[in-house]
């Protein structure tokens, strides 16, 4: 039997994440807060704790959680960082 | 003689176009085009008729085409259209068939045995003496609904641009398609070639359009990809229509399918048709329109969602985060009662034209019914419907999530002979919804969540975010709550789009 493909007939290539740093001395960590409650608590705490170790914060923000994050936002973070951590908290 | 390529031989696929009706003999693309010139007679063995005929065909010079058996008639030179190309490019209705043809076009055609007529077509003053004056033919081959399939292929499968995707021979089609991830967990009808195509005959686009950008890999998703689903779907050719509708509202910005689908929130597209079309198509408005049972219901909304699920690759347990989910998520779709409603069309209301078809995509979860057998008041009645819908997300959460109110026939009468009609219902519900700061308070009756430091009343939810609709079946006073989801720029807008074609 012959069946077309329901599908939109992509098979992307799998992701893979960046190359892990071996430390974050000297390099610029961004943190995403993606606007649910209290996710700023545990990103403060983590820039806290960055700074600290002599790391560069930058903070972002979507401005909802409930779309997807603005294609200028995600271009900007990519420009400006080594690492993004993004916080997902309630 | 001029040679000339029949359309069937141009349309032949070489073969993976056949699907599963593999009925028609390979031998089609090898069939001889009928001659520019001349007379051309179309049988078949298994006709009374051509069998009667068979002897007086050797008196006509003329080019003879057998759709099954080639050895027939004895005795005169037949070319093979087992394969049937010969019978359609020529429009073979009936057999026999005798036409002349001039320069590639025909100028004369007599169906079935009519002695006077096939002797003026010929010119053969002493044609069939022996035979009686007329007989009736039989049904062309090209009618066989065992062959019709494969014929469809053949004239308009090169129409079809989907990956063609061979099921092996020993696989069980319905394991098959489950296994390649296609299903959203029922079985699903195979889509082959001519199921397809059928399903292609619903809607006067053309297959190559492209639908919408389906969220969340934003894919273009073309009539012909959502035709495939639809038929997975197990939808009629006549929904098509409405489906290409709800895919276009569902993608849409300020639908926000992408949202929807990535929220713990376990809320999903449902879609409501409006219109004549509802009728038409057979959705239904009446008893049991929110369950199960009708093909319609069942299956315009499960084809949306498995065109969000496999061509915009949104799938449970990757984008798809739901808690819990719902049982609607497999498709919610039901119409409105408009002819049995006492109010304006809620497609009206929401700016569609008296009389036009269209759909409403909105987030919902499942239904949850409000009892109240006792009031007969309009204000009682409100005021029942105002607790009930108060439940939607959380009892202490305003603006909350948005909904649907569903109110069934004995319901919208009680207002209906009050003399309130929808502005006038939406009116007394929004006031009854406007809720307290002291009972939305967090903390409030000893529940931490709620509103934080409500300052003043606050409404159950936001402008628009009630949509109020007639259906249901005769008996019974209830009605029923669709709870929705985050309504408005942080979340999904409910869309209503016009069914062009309907």
């Amino acid at each position: 039997m012959i069946v077309l493909d329901p599908t939109d007939e992509s098979r992307p290539a799998a992701r893979t994440v960046g190359p892990r740093p071996d430390d974050l001395t000297g390099r610029t960590v961004g943190l995403l807060d993606i606007a649910k409650p209290r996710g700023e608590v545990f990103l403060d705490r983590l820039a806290e704790l960055l700074a600290e170790r002599g790391v560069t914060v930058r903070r972002y923000a979507k401005p909802t959680f409930t779309r997807p994050l603005p294609a200028d936002l995600r271009a900007e973070i990519a420009a400006e960082c080594d690492v993004v951590i993004e916080a997902l908290a309630d | 003689m001029a040679r000339r390529r029949s359309r069937g031989a141009i349309l032949d696929t070489d073969g993976r176009g056949l699907g599963s009706v593999p009925r028609v003999t390979t031998t089609a693309s090898t069939t001889e085009a009928p001659p520019d010139d001349g007379l051309v007679v179309v049988v078949k063995q298994d006709c009374p008729t051509c069998r009667l005929v068979a002897p007086v065909l050797g008196d006509l010079g003329a080019t003879v085409y057998s759709q099954d058996d080639p050895a027939f008639p004895d005795g005169v030179a037949v070319r093979d259209d087992t394969g049937l190309d010969a019978s359609t490019a020529l429009g073979i209705d009936v057999v026999p068939t005798l036409l002349r043809r001039e320069g590639g076009v025909e100028t004369a055609r007599a169906e079935g045995w009519d002695r006077e007529a096939w002797r003026g077509l010929s010119g053969v003053a002493d044609l069939g003496t022996d035979l009686p004056e007329w007989k009736p033919g039989c049904g062309s081959r090209t009618h066989d609904p065992e062959v019709a399939d494969a014929l469809l292929v053949r004239a308009r499968g090169h129409e079809l641009t989907a990956r063609r995707v061979e099921l092996a021979g020993l696989e069980d089609e319905a394991e098959a398609l489950y296994d390649r991830g296609w299903t959203d967990g029922l079985p699903v009808v195979a889509p082959t070639l001519p199921r397809v195509l059928r399903m292609l005959a619903g809607t006067t686009r053309e297959p190559a359009d492209v639908v919408a950008v389906v969220p969340p890999n934003l894919v273009p998703a073309t009539v012909e990809k959502v035709a495939v689903n639809a038929v997975l779907a197990g939808c009629r050719p006549e929904y098509l229509p409405v489906v290409l509708a709800a895919v276009e509202a569902a993608c849409t910005p300020e639908f926000n399918a992408h949202g929807l689908l990535a929220t713990t929130w376990g809320a999903s597209p449902a879609v409501l048709v409006h219109g004549p079309v509802a009728r038409r198509i057979g959705v239904n408005a009446g008893g049991n329109a929110l369950g199960q049972g009708t093909r319609a219901n069942s299956t315009i909304g499960r084809a949306l969602q498995l065109v969000i699920r496999n061509v915009g690759g949104g799938r449970p347990g990757e984008v798809d985060r739901a808690t819990l989910g719902q049982p609607g998520k497999v498709g919610l779709c039901f119409a409105e009662d408009e002819a049995g409603s006492p109010w304006e069309p809620l497609s009206v209301a929401r700016g569609v034209p008296a009389g036009a078809s269209a759909v409403t995509v909105f987030a919902a979860e499942g239904a949850h019914g409000v009892v109240d057998q006792i009031s007969r008041t309009p204000s009682s009645l409100a005021r029942s419907l105002a607790r009930g819908l108060q439940g939607v997300g959380h009892p202490k959460l305003a603006p909350g999530f948005d909904a649907v109110l569903v109110l069934a026939p004995e319901h919208v009468a009680v207002f209906a002979e009050a003399g309130w009609d929808r502005a006038r219902f939406t009116t007394e519900l929004d006031a009854l919804l406007l809720r307290p700061p002291e009972e939305l308070a967090r903390g409030a009756e000893g529940i931490e969540e709620g509103v934080p430091e409500p300052t003043g009343p606050r409404p159950k939810f936001r402008p628009g975010g009630l949509m109020v609709v007639v259906a249901g079946g005769g008996a019974g006073k209830f009605s029923a709550v669709l709870g929705g989801w985050v309504g408005g720029q942080g979340g999904s807008t409910p869309v209503t789009r016009v069914i062009e074609e309907a």
